[in-house]
């Protein structure tokens, strides 16, 4: 203990190490050959390397946005010319669907007149055959009548004349 | 001082905040020499061997995506690079590597300083004024180089009324002799004292009741140190570039 304060003793009267002058010119010297191999290495190697490595970074890094951006303009083109084919393909199924419903149309027409043609024909047809079956009717109701009352007349023992019953089976029938 | 040491001895107590600025010759004991290999030659190989470790073998891949220690160096190629582009101009580029050698010594020397058991160089005076006395020899000699007498425009403020004009001239020529001065002891003071108050609290920690608050003050303090190391780094390379616009642009 006592060596040791006597040490101190000896370094406290020179004061703050830091106003000891006698180490000066030992801390310049170091100083100024730190600074001087500091400055070298700075200046010959490390930063023309940064420099030119954050140089090529930023070339690279405009080139890839540049790129991106081209690839974006022909993304967006393809999206208009992928727009523009869809609807072309859809106005073109719009006119193909109206073109068909109008052929079928024009077709239906066309068929529904000649099936009216044919139903007008064919029932003028079943009318003329009618009208047939019921003049034939007629006409066989008329002979059975007056043979019917040329019977009678002879049943009840009279004789009449065909003539005759036409002419009242025709009043009877006519009534 | 002695006096001092004896009553501290008498409790039991030991200070010597100072010694740790002591600076020593690295083999044996003997005179110290201007060339004498000392304490400050070891540390400040250290920060150099550093450098390179940071700026050298971390940008040996040259990587367009860095590794962690180049990103690390590009950081601070930048920051000081676009320190010096905003405070001097694009015309002051062209000192970027001096600047940039001051800054990463004293970053560099205050935080290997705050390594325990180690010696910080730039706790000297001796060291912060060959600095800041060279910075401002050398924006001197520019400005006066590159503008001849009008650099003394620097100190006749042409907005000033006529009559100010000389009383501001003298206070602006005190000012501008005034900041070596307080440009080397900003850095020495703030990093001595940091340090000094820390071994303060190192020996009240052999006290056993108070070694609890002594350590936790070690703690905060040192805390507040980091923040000094970069700060004072930062401070005075800001201020390097101040005074190299006004050597570059003398006009105000």
């Amino acid at each position: 203990m006592a060596t040791e304060t006597v040490e101190h003793g000896v370094e406290a009267s020179a004061g703050m190490p830091q106003l000891d002058f006698s180490t000066f010119p030992n801390q310049i010297f170091w100083l100024v050959v730190t600074l001087v191999v500091i400055y070298l290495v700075l200046s010959r190697i490390a930063l023309p390397r940064i420099s030119a490595v954050l140089a090529e970074r930023s070339g690279t890094i405009t080139n890839d946005i540049a790129a991106a951006e081209e690839l974006k303009q022909k993304a967006v083109e393809a999206e208009a010319a992928y727009e523009k084919a869809l609807a072309d393909a859809r106005a073109q199924a719009n006119a193909i669907v109206a073109e068909a419903k109008a052929d079928i149309q024009a077709e239906l027409d066309v068929e529904l007149k000649k099936a009216d043609k044919k139903i007008a024909a064919k029932s003028a047809e079943s009318e003329a055959a009618i009208a047939e079956i019921r003049d034939g009717a007629v006409k066989n109701v008329t002979q059975v009548a007056k043979d019917t009352t040329k019977e009678l007349v002879a049943a009840f023992g009279g004789t009449a004349d065909t003539k005759t019953i036409t002419a009242a089976v025709a009043a009877r029938m006519k009534g | 001082m002695a006096t001092e040491t004896h009553a501290a001895e008498d409790t039991g107590l030991v200070f010597h905040p100072l010694d740790q600025f002591i600076v020593k010759p690295l083999f044996g004991e003997g005179p110290i020499h201007w060339y004498t290999p000392t304490n400050v030659t070891l540390w400040m190989a250290i920060a150099v061997l550093c450098i390179v470790a940071l700026f050298v073998l971390g940008s040996r891949g040259r990587a367009i995506v860095p590794s962690r220690i180049q990103s690390v160096g590009e950081l601070m190629y930048g920051f000081v690079y676009k320190m010096v582009e905003d405070v001097t101009g694009k015309d002051g580029v062209k000192y970027f590597p001096y600047i940039m050698t001051l800054f990463l010594f004293i970053l560099f020397a205050n935080f290997l300083g705050l390594i325990p058991m180690s010696f910080t160089t730039t706790s000297h005076i001796a060291v912060t004024a060959v600095l800041g006395f060279g910075v401002f020899i050398c924006v001197t000699v520019l400005g006066f180089v590159l503008n001849g007498p009008a650099f003394l425009g620097l100190f006749w403020m042409k907005d000033a009324p006529l009559v100010l004009r000389p009383v501001i001239a003298i206070i602006e020529l005190i000012s501008y002799f005034v900041r070596p001065v307080s440009h080397s002891i900003r850095l020495a003071g703030n990093v001595m004292a940091g340090h000094a108050v820390i071994k303060v609290f190192a020996g009240f920690a052999a006290i056993a009741a108070i070694s609890p608050v002594s350590i936790l003050a070690i703690t905060a303090i040192y805390g507040l140190e980091v923040l000094v190391a970069g700060i004072q780094a930062y401070v005075f390379t800001i201020l390097t570039c101040v005074y190299l616009k006004d050597a570059l642009h003398p006009a105000h």
